[in-house]
């Protein structure tokens, strides 16, 4: 049996978890219909007045897909644990890490692209400029990603556990903060008149650092767990 | 002669060691306590700006201090409970979790005291409020991942990882809130002198120095109960004196 090689194996766990997902297509669409319901609750809660909604627009968006992601972490690792596929994979003799990450690009493809894709349309709801809309895609791109890395560590370590969904958020929640605060931070930066920029660098920065770190701590997280 | 360094790396050789330490730290802690409040509150001075409100600075700073400390510490028992096994330094670090939490709650809660008076306002989105806000979150979050896992062994390396990952986190976390908002005062003492009048300073000392005795005293404590937890059923804690009663 030919060894099989990192990318192919990244390739290979992407396409079946997005095979599996694309079967049960309603638990994709329903982090897509919460994220929206969420954003939309916001007029209704605070009023109409156009000035304000505007400065708003991109925390409520960022907070809305932060609680979005924390909503679909528990299927991250959760099926495969139950039906015995997670212990295969701890005992392939590929790296553990890589198979983490695979699962990870699948998950952030299934619960973050779609975010990232319908936030123009929220923005309009709340009329942003069309610069701020173009920062907020972009800085919903490059954070996303960094909130499903962390988003599975924590699914790793609660994995099993009762009450594991309000566990997780309160182990991961903390941890985003910083991504929050740059991510929100470049659309407000470009609205006052300020280059984005230093922002979205930051963003950029968490990305590969989380990008280098968590894949691996994920996976110690989950031999622990799987103990 | 050789030394056995890790004599008491095992948890029925600590337990009695951290039963004769206890009074050590304790009796220390209760004079600097009365010590640094006396100076603290008679014999400092009034502040020209802060007039008597300052006063409850000698409880804040260490606790807030200590919070930070105490998380560090933790985080570095845990990892050395990862590395070696050592099964003592895991429960060090799950037995200093609720003392942290405390002091950064009691460090917020004397902020927002302090805060009325001198801001006009209980609570502020400064900067170091909130990095201190998040640091009682990962204290939390620390504490109900180890309670919700039964298995103490997964519970231990589980909370190590938590606890690793947050500490790296903290000062990203630290710096991303520093760069959002900056309110509060900067630091009265700094490495190359300070500002404050000798009392002050003095009240200032003694109270750090009670409040990390008792941090000690109230960790060994603590792990005393954590040891006769997870060791019930062996046989030195049935032969204990005071398990024998």
């Amino acid at each position: 049996m030919s060894k099989l090689s990192l990318l192919s194996l990244l390739g290979l766990v992407i396409s079946r978890d997005l095979t599996l997902a694309m079967r049960r297509r309603a638990d994709v669409l329903t982090t897509l219909i919460f994220f929206v319901l969420v954003v939309s609750l916001f007029p209704l809660a605070v009023g109409t007045e156009m000035d304000m909604l505007r400065k708003m627009a991109p925390g409520v968006v960022w907070v809305a897909a932060l609680l979005a992601s924390m909503l679909s972490l528990g299927r991250m690792f959760s099926a495969d644990y139950l039906d015995g596929t997670l212990e295969q994979m701890l005992l392939v003799p590929q790296s553990l890490s890589m198979l983490v990450l695979g699962k990870i690009v699948a998950h952030w493809m299934l619960s973050g692209l779609p975010l990232v894709l319908i936030a123009p349309v929220l923005g309009l709801q709340f009329d942003m400029s069309g610069e701020a809309l173009l920062v907020l895609v972009v800085a919903l791109l490059i954070g996303t990603p960094v909130l499903s890395m962390i988003g599975a560590f924590g699914a790793a370590l609660t994995l099993g556990l009762r009450g594991g969904g309000v566990l997780v958020s309160l182990l991961v929640l903390p941890l985003c903060i910083p991504v929050l605060i740059f991510g929100a931070g470049a659309v407000t930066a470009v609205t006052s008149g300020v280059s984005p920029a230093s922002n979205l660098s930051l963003l950029g920065a968490f990305l590969l650092m989380s990008l280098l770190f968590t894949p691996w701590v994920s996976a110690q997280a989950l031999r622990i767990s799987m103990e | 002669m050789a030394i056995n360094w890790f004599k008491y790396a095992a948890p029925s050789t600590f337990y009695g060691l951290a039963g004769k330490l206890i009074p050590w730290f304790a009796w220390p802690a209760a004079v600097l306590f009365c010590v640094g409040m006396y100076i603290g509150f008679f014999v400092a001075p009034t502040d020209a700006v802060q007039s008597e409100a300052y006063r409850i600075i000698f409880i804040h700073v260490p606790a807030s201090i200590l919070s930070m400390i105490i998380y560090l510490v933790m985080a570095g028992y845990a990892a050395l409970g990862l590395i070696f096994n050592t099964r003592l330094s895991s429960m060090m670090a799950t037995a200093l979790a609720p003392t942290g939490a405390l002091l950064a709650f009691i460090s917020l809660w004397t902020g927002a005291l302090w805060g009325k008076p001198m801001w006009g306002a209980w609570w502020v989105w400064d900067a170091r409020l909130t990095s201190e806000l998040i640091l009682l979150f990962l204290y939390l979050g620390f504490i109900s991942l180890q309670a919700s896992i039964e298995d103490p062994r997964r519970a231990d390396r589980a909370g190590a990882l938590l606890a690793i990952v947050g500490s790296v986190n903290v000062p990203i976390i630290y710096f991303s809130v520093q760069w959002w908002n900056t309110l509060h005062q900067g630091s009265s003492i700094k490495l190359s002198g300070t500002s404050m009048h000798i009392a002050m300073q003095q009240a200032m000392f003694a109270m750090l120095a009670a409040m990390w005795l008792y941090v000690i005293a109230i960790a060994l404590l603590r792990v005393r109960s954590i040891i006769l937890e997870r060791e019930r059923n062996t046989q030195w804690v049935a032969e204990l004196a005071e398990v024998k009663q």
